[in-house]
């Protein structure tokens, strides 16, 4: 299980020969026409056979509607200045080395079993203390209008580190539109769960579904940012589509993936991590090169894609203190790691 | 009686051979990866090859490890005993994979982060050892296995005697076991592959329990 395989033929190419909205929907469609199959061999209820095949042609105009150029299948997105001089992460270990274990523990796992989850349509649940709260589809949480690109610094606990040019909008933009109330003091963030679509939460590796949450003012931050593209084109599966958290001066576990749920509280969250291991991950998970985790130092980290034999030294809340350290003006941060 | 007869001249001519290159096979398969790997060549160690080469050689070391624990078992279920005479040279590659584990530690994590200095290395590991609850368990597994592979040679057998060699070497059980923490200790989360080596573990330290409680409530074994 610790072998890299090399991504197949097929893999992440699709894009270059089939327009997107094709090509997105047709897993969609070939579950409509599985399911089609199953209920006319067994004979009950073509309603069902209906209903999924209808849901299919909704989900293809959805995403029709979405892509105002299906044919080059990227994104279109405004430049910002929110860049750093180091060179960007090569696409291929971008994608192909990631953590996110509902699909698998191995880091090649999710490339390889990701495409299981079905992303299109998508909807967010979004309550607690806000003006606007139900069950809204992803174009009316992200303005598919106003997309920009980030590129920034992703710093993993484990002591590895990316830069990934991310596609999408401030969360406070995002956030802002629910017009949360006084009481709103944080924001939780819960990512999807699906057994069948994704493997990895068949065994209890942490308390699924996984739950993230921020500060309010850390969630209203300048850098704190809803992504659903890297790379100019939108998310691979593996890397949290089609909407995740991107809060680059904390530890990569932050920014949480595939988001279904944002519930504005009153109370510090639950988190998931925080929940598996108190002492090794707190609730602000800020980049800290002189708090080290209880089995690691932090003190640097290996730059993937990297020269192998050198380590970067690890920066202060991961480079960005100039925005960032003001939200913790007078917090021992070794003991509010 | 032709079937009975192959399996004695396997035993007899080819399974030392045939175990020695199956047990050197993943260490030639890394190095091959490496040598590509630093020719700029495609390879197999990822995105992450110093990460890959520490997980691919640690579980190497603690599989060998629990392989050369099964090979007793095998025996007195399939009665097949010249598998014994590998028993010994499994048991000691993987104190020669959990070497290389060690020193890929030391040299591609240690040193690169001590700037290449000799000094900062140790340094480092006293700092791991000391601190860090599955470097401690590790490096035990890692010091109880030396004296094991040291006497691992006819010469000592004969030095120490057959009792007494078989005495230090069950030091492997409690050994097997702080291999078996120091992963599941290293992993994040509640990861399923730790509980699969410590359950394969616990069958094969399981059954030595019962067969010892057998044979004492049998004062007269049988030739078994």
């Amino acid at each position: 299980m610790f072998f890299y395989r090399k991504p197949k033929p097929w893999q992440g190419r699709e894009a270059d020969v089939t327009p997107r909205a094709l090509y997105i929907n047709r897993r969609q469609i070939m579950a409509a026409g599985g399911a089609a199959a199953v209920t006319g061999l067994v004979g009950c209820g073509g309603a069902e056979t209906e209903a999924s095949t209808s849901a299919a042609t909704a989900a293809s105009s959805t995403a029709a509607a979405r892509e105002p150029a299906p044919a080059s299948g990227g994104l279109q997105y405004a430049e910002t200045g929110y860049s750093v001089p180091d060179p960007l992460t090569p696409i291929d270990a971008v994608t192909g080395y990631n953590n996110f274990y509902e699909f698998g523990v191995d880091k090649s796992d999710p490339a390889r079993h990701a495409h299981e989850m079905s992303v299109d349509p998508w909807s967010i649940e979004v309550d607690g203390h806000a003006g606007r709260t139900g069950r809204f589809a992803l174009e009316d949480v992200v303005d598919f209008g106003a997309l920009e690109e980030r590129i920034y610094r992703l710093r993993c606990v484990e002591a590895w580190s990316m830069v990934i040019p991310w596609i999408g909008v401030p969360l406070a933009s995002v956030l802002q539109q629910f017009e949360p109330t006084a009481d709103a003091r944080y924001v939780a963030f819960e990512t999807y769960l699906d057994r069948r679509e994704m493997r990895g939460t068949r065994f209890p590796v942490l308390d699924w579904p996984y739950v993230e949450g921020l500060r309010m003012d850390e969630a209203m931050n300048e850098l704190a940012f809803l992504a659903v593209g890297l790379y100019g084109d939108v998310l691979p599966n593996q890397n949290g589509a089609p909407v995740r958290l991107v809060v680059p001066w904390k530890y990569g576990y932050k920014s949480i993936k595939s988001i279904t749920r944002i519930s504005f509280v009153s109370q510090q969250p639950e988190t998931a991590w925080n929940k598996a291991a108190p002492n090794e991950y707190g609730f602000y998970s800020n980049v800290n090169p002189n708090r080290a985790h209880p089995r690691w130092s932090q003190q640097t980290e290996r730059v993937i894609g990297g020269n192998l034999f050198n380590r970067r030294e690890t920066e202060m809340f991961n480079g960005y203190s100039e925005q960032v350290a003001h939200l913790y003006a007078g917090m021992d941060l070794i003991e509010n790691h | 009686m032709a079937k009975s007869a192959i399996l004695r001249s396997f035993g007899r001519h080819w399974l030392k051979p045939l175990t020695f290159w199956l047990l050197a096979l993943p260490g030639l398969w890394l190095g091959w990866q490496w040598a590509m790997l630093l020719n700029g060549q495609p390879h197999a160690l990822g995105f992450n090859p110093i990460e890959t080469t520490h997980r691919f050689l640690g579980d190497t070391a603690l599989r060998i490890l629990l392989i050369s624990l099964a090979v007793t078992p095998f025996r007195d279920i399939t009665r097949w005993l010249p598998i014994t005479k590998v028993r010994r040279r499994i048991g000691l590659a993987a104190f020669w994979y959990a070497l290389l584990h060690v020193a890929a530690y030391l040299g591609l994590d240690l040193l690169i982060a001590a700037n290449m200095s000799i000094a900062g290395m140790f340094a480092g590991l006293w700092e791991d050892v000391a601190k860090r609850i599955y470097i401690t368990l590790g490096m035990a597994a890692f010091v109880g296995l030396i004296p094991l592979a040291i006497t691992s040679f006819n010469a000592m057998v004969r030095w120490l005697g057959a009792r007494r060699w078989q005495q230090l070497h069950w030091a492997i059980y409690p050994i097997a076991i702080l291999a078996v923490l120091h992963h599941g200790f290293m992993e994040k989360g509640n990861q399923p592959m730790p509980w699969i080596h410590g359950g394969i573990l616990a069958l094969l330290l399981g059954y030595r329990l019962v067969r010892s409680a057998r044979n004492r409530s049998r004062p007269n074994p049988a030739a078994s």
